[in-house]
């Protein structure tokens, strides 16, 4: 393997073929317990008609707040729903917000920061304004307007708009990062000699440009699945994200659970650990992947 | 020197500009307003006249255009108006809180930087073994846990173990520093370990990248101590993008800040957006959204001058 | 002071500790006198934006200024709906009920050291009616049938009204009407909202915006004895969970608005015998609000069904447990003078006990009005009690009759504005009162160009002419006839609902004495009367 200088990542052609699933395994084992987590999360939100006990949104006064049992593994909540059955469907509801919050938001970041590294001058300046303006704004406030403002589109019972509101802090750092990665292609001989040679910027950007992109933004794109689970969660918490009686487990653990934290403890206790171990799950897995993909440390 | 400085701070009005425009247009699409919530909002039953002269009273029947500018023209100034719930200045709402939030940021920090440091250089010096290996999961479990959640734990585990709680006002740390301290840690725990586990694992790549660089090598081969290798020339490199990031995620402390003073029930700064965000109170929204984003900008700005006092190659870019 | 309530309390007390037996005069020897001294410290849940009752609506407001002034008359919290004086140490009405003479006490005075005067009573209720350039009066209404105000002498005030108004007196004893001076009215007629200078037990400290409000004893109170304290501190806790852990934590001694029945089992959990719990019916409920202007709201059919496919008896176990929604009710609060029997309310539609019938009816009607699988989206209220539950219930209850509702909470602001454009489908609105007055009461109902507050928007001269009618009507049993025959209009064109009464219940440290409980959370906050028993 040549000697590669530290300030420029490896061209293409150096770097591993993502994919080579039964290698990263090998390298990276707290991946792979991380992979495996993230699967069966997928296996919970995708088929949880059939894996949840019963229906999260069945109230049964006669069962109020009943302690882990038998019948309810996790207990039941104050309206007498199932907690294991809201858990699983929460799932399916964070892995929804989840990705696609991150898929948008990283999307829309990488293709600013390809653009923005690419045509350079007049455009850079712009989109880099854009980035430190977005990246100045508090979340909550950009969260509020969002969710408030556009008449409201129901996907699988969660608002457009909270996606929305996850993914537009998503679209600077990616953009940033993809940006500072691609430069370093830009800078490249061989995109000028493409470009003396008269092939389209399409064309440049597909071939030479992106593929140096996508393992930034392959890990990002994981990294920020967890920070929109969070995300999702404290919007919740304070009334701004999923609404009532849809599950999810930001929301189980806002309004009045905290008040039954004596009486019922597994009310914020469940909730409160799946999110930490979904988080947990994608955190790992980004880190394994960009250890793995990121050939410097291979060294 | 000069010309990048003063570069940098030109690009900066910009910036504060845009947010100028995004925050106060952007608050305007959000239908309802704080007229409505102040005279209805507990069941009142007011006239729709006078709805419409408190309207007129503070302002907000202009044109949405006149009413930017004479916001503007007050930014400006430094004068912010006027809080369109309490009727008070601004600056005066915001002064009252914001030392509470600053110790706590403060705190949050030191303890976050005291801890970070020595356990991202432990793990990047051990990588691949046990040691690194259990950092990676105590600062990734760091990252993962709800920050709102986390300090939910640690009232209900104050009440329930030692039937004690923090103490409900806040006093300022010069008057008594016991009831100051005994009330902020909490809340600088809760906030603070989060940005511990991020700035480690900062200085954990960080210190990994800067020890396979050439000059690191040549060092060893010179038979440097390891650990003047470490203090002096490795760790002081590393140190530098992990006071960008530090700067960076500046915002993120604000947000984690804003929840984990509803937990504690604290008078802060996070606090009072929340409850601004809540009644629609504009100016105020707009005030606090102004004033971060200037200090994010300034945090960035010395960031980047910092950047360019250590590293050469960055003026002449 | 002694009240038939707090020795009521004493012998419940009494009695739960097992000693039977008792009469009223052992009980009397046991109560206690009042010790002088201690600061009171209690939670607030809410911040006042600005100091003047007069233009507010909100409990925030009273549980912060009512220690700092008094009213002309004031309800007594032993014998509700009866009024007791106040400012006023006696007063006369005439036969035919146009005018009311108010006799005050002669040495009252303000915080600052001026002499109360009856010019002082004329001026706020000038600026109660007629509220000057940038000053808001909330309750401009109920003040139209007052026709002059003379002063005679310093100490008499003369009310000379238009018409009969039943209610008048009810009116001169809300709380929010406290007097202010006219010299400070003089100066700045928008002064109350930042200045506070009364004649109330308790004169202003500090308030620390945020954090807490401030009182100490007003040693020239006029009321010989008054008060007990010798300060009291409010610190605002925003949050529920906070509240209860400073109760829990001993930081407060207890918070004046309500709690939900889980709260007061945590407490109660935690604390054992420390914390006193009252409770009460309370004058508070929400409301299923139809949009008349919408379609398909706009068909009778369609709103009767939906009301009728809530199961309210039913509901209210399952909800009185963990909301502080209970009482099923019509439009007066259940319990009072004035409401309506349970015998007739449950030949009203939506109130039948037998639910089974009821939703088959209700599904009938749907499907007569040609819209068997109906979807709307249900408006309602950001917060967590008891809007919350209640959405979640009518969901629910929907559901069981083929209805398909989307639940979307709103904060305040876009929670008001949108159903204030006419742009909500169904809403769950609010009737919040600080009394049980059918005056009060019944004007949520009018039609929407009389009372801005009818969010349905029904436009209604049967239900306004039933209204003014009672308003005029001095016997008793004829107003409540024309009470009924309100509510069975009301129910029968379904245009709003009450959905369920609320309960209070306050959770005090067994410190705290003097305060009495009531079914409004607006009255009985001066604390004069409240002691500490350390």
């Amino acid at each position: 393997m040549s000697i590669v200088p530290s300030t420029l990542p490896a061209p293409m052609s150096e770097i591993r073929q993502p994919g080579a699933f039964e290698e990263f395994c090998r390298q990276q084992p707290l991946g792979a317990i991380s992979f495996a987590i993230i699967c069966a999360m997928m296996i919970a939100g995708i088929f949880c008609e059939w894996v949840a006990p019963y229906d999260p949104l069945a109230i049964d006064f006669a069962s109020l707040l009943t302690a882990p049992s038998w019948d309810h593994w996790c207990g039941t909540d104050a309206f007498g729903r199932d907690i294991c059955s809201r858990l699983i469907y929460g799932s399916r509801t964070a892995l929804v917000i989840g990705f696609t919050s991150s898929f948008v938001g990283s999307s829309v970041g990488a293709v600013l920061g390809i653009a923005s590294a690419y045509f350079g001058g007049r455009i850079d300046n712009w989109i880099q304004r854009v980035v430190d303006v977005l990246l100045a704004f508090p979340i909550i406030v950009l969260a509020l307007v969002v969710v408030a403002a556009f008449d409201k589109l129901l996907l699988v019972g969660i608002d457009v708009n909270l996606i929305l509101a996850i993914a537009i802090p998503i679209v600077p750092r990616v953009a940033r990062v993809v940006r500072a990665a691609a430069l370093s292609v830009r800078v490249m001989p061989y995109v000028d000699a493409a470009r003396a040679a008269g092939y389209s910027h399409t064309r440049i950007i597909f071939r030479h440009m992106a593929p140096n992109v996508v393992a930034p933004y392959l890990i990002m794109l994981t990294a920020f699945v967890a920070q929109a689970i969070l995300a999702e969660a404290s919007l919740s918490f304070l009334g701004l994200g999923v609404q009532e009686p849809t599950a999810a487990w930001g929301l189980m653990l806002s309004g009045n659970a905290a008040d039954f934290y004596r009486q019922a403890p597994w009310m914020i206790l469940f909730p409160g650990v799946a999110i930490s171990i979904a988080v947990f799950a994608f955190n790992l897995f980004g880190d394994s992947l960009r250890d793995y993909l990121d050939p410097r440390f291979k060294v | 020197m000069l010309r990048y400085t003063i570069n940098r701070v030109l690009l900066a009005i910009p910036t504060l500009l845009g947010v100028a425009i995004l925050v106060f247009f952007m608050l305007r699409i959000v239908p309802g307003d704080i007229v409505e919530v102040k005279l209805r909002g507990d069941g009142g039953a007011v006239s729709q006249e006078t709805i419409e002269m408190e309207r007129q009273r503070l302002g907000l029947d202009k044109p949405l255009v006149i009413q930017f500018k004479d916001w503007m023209v007050g930014v400006a100034t430094l004068e912010l108006g006027n809080s369109m719930w309490t009727e008070r200045p601004v600056m005066e709402e915001i002064s009252l809180r914001l030392e509470l939030s600053l110790q706590v940021a403060i705190m949050a920090t030191i303890f976050a930087v005291l801890i970070a440091i020595p356990l991202g250089t432990m793990a990047a010096l051990f990588r691949d073994t046990w040691i690194d290996y259990l950092m990676r999961i105590a600062t990734i479990g760091g990252i993962s846990i709800p920050a709102f959640w986390f300090g939910m734990l640690i009232m209900s585990g104050l009440l329930a173990g030692f039937n004690w709680l923090p103490p409900i006002t806040f006093t300022p740390i010069y008057v008594d520093p016991i009831a100051n301290l005994t009330q902020l840690i909490w809340p600088a725990l809760a906030v603070g370990y989060r940005y511990c586990a991020v700035t480690a694992r900062m200085i954990r790549s960080s210190l990994l990248e800067v020890l396979n660089e050439d000059y690191i090598r040549t060092a060893r081969a010179k038979g440097v101590y390891e650990r003047l290798v470490i203090s002096r020339h490795a760790l002081r490199n590393a140190l530098l993008p992990a006071i960008t990031v530090i700067g960076l995620e500046f915002t993120f402390l604000i947000g984690g800040l804003v929840v984990t003073e509803q937990v504690f029930n604290l008078n802060g700064i996070g606090m009072l957006f929340v409850q601004s965000v809540s009644r629609n109170d504009f100016t105020l929204i707009q005030g606090m959204v102004m004033l971060i984003a200037a200090f994010y900008v300034f945090v960035n700005l010395l960031v980047d001058l910092l950047y360019a006092v250590f590293d050469p190659r960055i003026r002449y870019d | 002071m002694e009240t038939r309530r707090t020795v009521l309390r004493h012998v419940t007390g009494a009695l739960a500790l097992g000693m039977g037996g008792l009469n009223l005069a052992t009980v009397q020897a046991q109560a206690q006198t009042p010790k002088r001294g201690g600061t009171l410290t209690f939670a607030i849940s809410a911040e006042t934006p600005h100091y003047d009752p007069h233009g507010s609506d909100t409990y925030a407001t009273l549980h912060f200024a009512a220690p700092f002034y008094s009213t002309l008359l004031r309800f007594n919290l032993s014998k509700l709906p009866e009024v007791e004086g106040d400012l006023a140490q006696s007063w006369t009405a005439a036969p035919d009920l146009t005018s009311y003479t108010f006799k005050l006490h002669p040495s009252v005075k303000f915080h600052d050291g001026t002499p109360l005067t009856s010019a002082d009573v004329k001026a706020t209720y000038e600026r109660l009616r007629n509220p000057p350039q940038g000053v808001v009066s909330t309750r401009k209404a109920t003040f139209d049938d007052i026709g002059t105000i003379e002063t005679p002498d310093p100490t008499t005030v003369v009310f000379k009204l238009k018409n009969l108004n039943a209610s008048m007196l009810e009116h001169f004893a809300s709380p929010w009407n406290v007097v202010y001076s006219v010299k400070d009215l003089a100066e700045n007629p928008a002064g109350p909202r930042t200045k506070i200078n009364g004649t109330g037990p308790f004169i202003f400290v500090e308030h620390v915006r945020g954090s807490h409000v401030s009182g100490k004893k007003n040693g020239s109170y006029f009321k010989q004895g008054l008060p007990y304290l010798d300060g009291w501190k409010g610190v605002f806790t925003l949050q529920a969970a906070a509240m209860l852990n400073a109760v829990q934590g001993g930081q407060v001694l207890g918070e004046f608005r309500g709690i939900s029945p889980a709260e007061r089992d945590r407490l109660v959990q935690a604390m054992g015998d420390k914390i006193r719990i009252e409770e009460s019916s309370w004058t508070l409920n929400l409301l299923v609000c139809f949009n008349v202007e919408k379609k398909p709201f706009d068909d009778v059919r369609v709103r009767r069904a939906l009301c009728m496919a809530i199961d309210r008896w039913g509901g209210s176990q399952g909800l009185s447990r963990i909301s502080t929604l209970r009482a099923v009710g019509g439009l007066i609060r259940p319990g009072s003078p004035f409401a309506t029997p349970e015998s007739e309310l449950v030949k009203l539609p939506g109130f039948s006990k037998d639910i089974r019938k009821s939703r088959e009816e209700a599904k009938k009607l749907l499907a007569d009005a040609g819209v068997p699988n109906l979807k709307f989206t249900l408006h309602n209220r950001n917060l967590a009690m008891p809007y919350t539950p209640a959405g979640i219930f009518l969901v629910d209850q929907w559901r069981q009759v083929g209805v398909e509702v989307e639940h979307k909470q709103f904060d305040t602001a876009p929670y008001l504005a949108t159903m204030n454009a006419g742009n909500h489908d169904v809403a769950i609105d609010f009737s919040n009162l600080f009394m049980d007055d059918s005056s009060l009461g019944l004007a949520k109902y009018l039609s929407v160009t009389r009372a801005p507050e009818n969010r349905s928007r029904s436009k209604d001269p049967e239900l306004d002419r039933l209204y003014d009618d009672h308003l005029r009507e001095r016997d008793v049993e004829k107003r409540k006839a024309m009470i009924r025959a309100f509510e069975k209009r009301l129910f029968e064109q379904a245009y709003q609902q009450p959905l369920l009464w609320w309960h209070r219940i306050v959770a005090t440290h067994k410190v705290v004495m003097g305060w009495k409980m009531s079914p409004s959370h607006n009255l009985g906050q001066d604390l004069a009367e409240v002691w500490l028993n350390t």
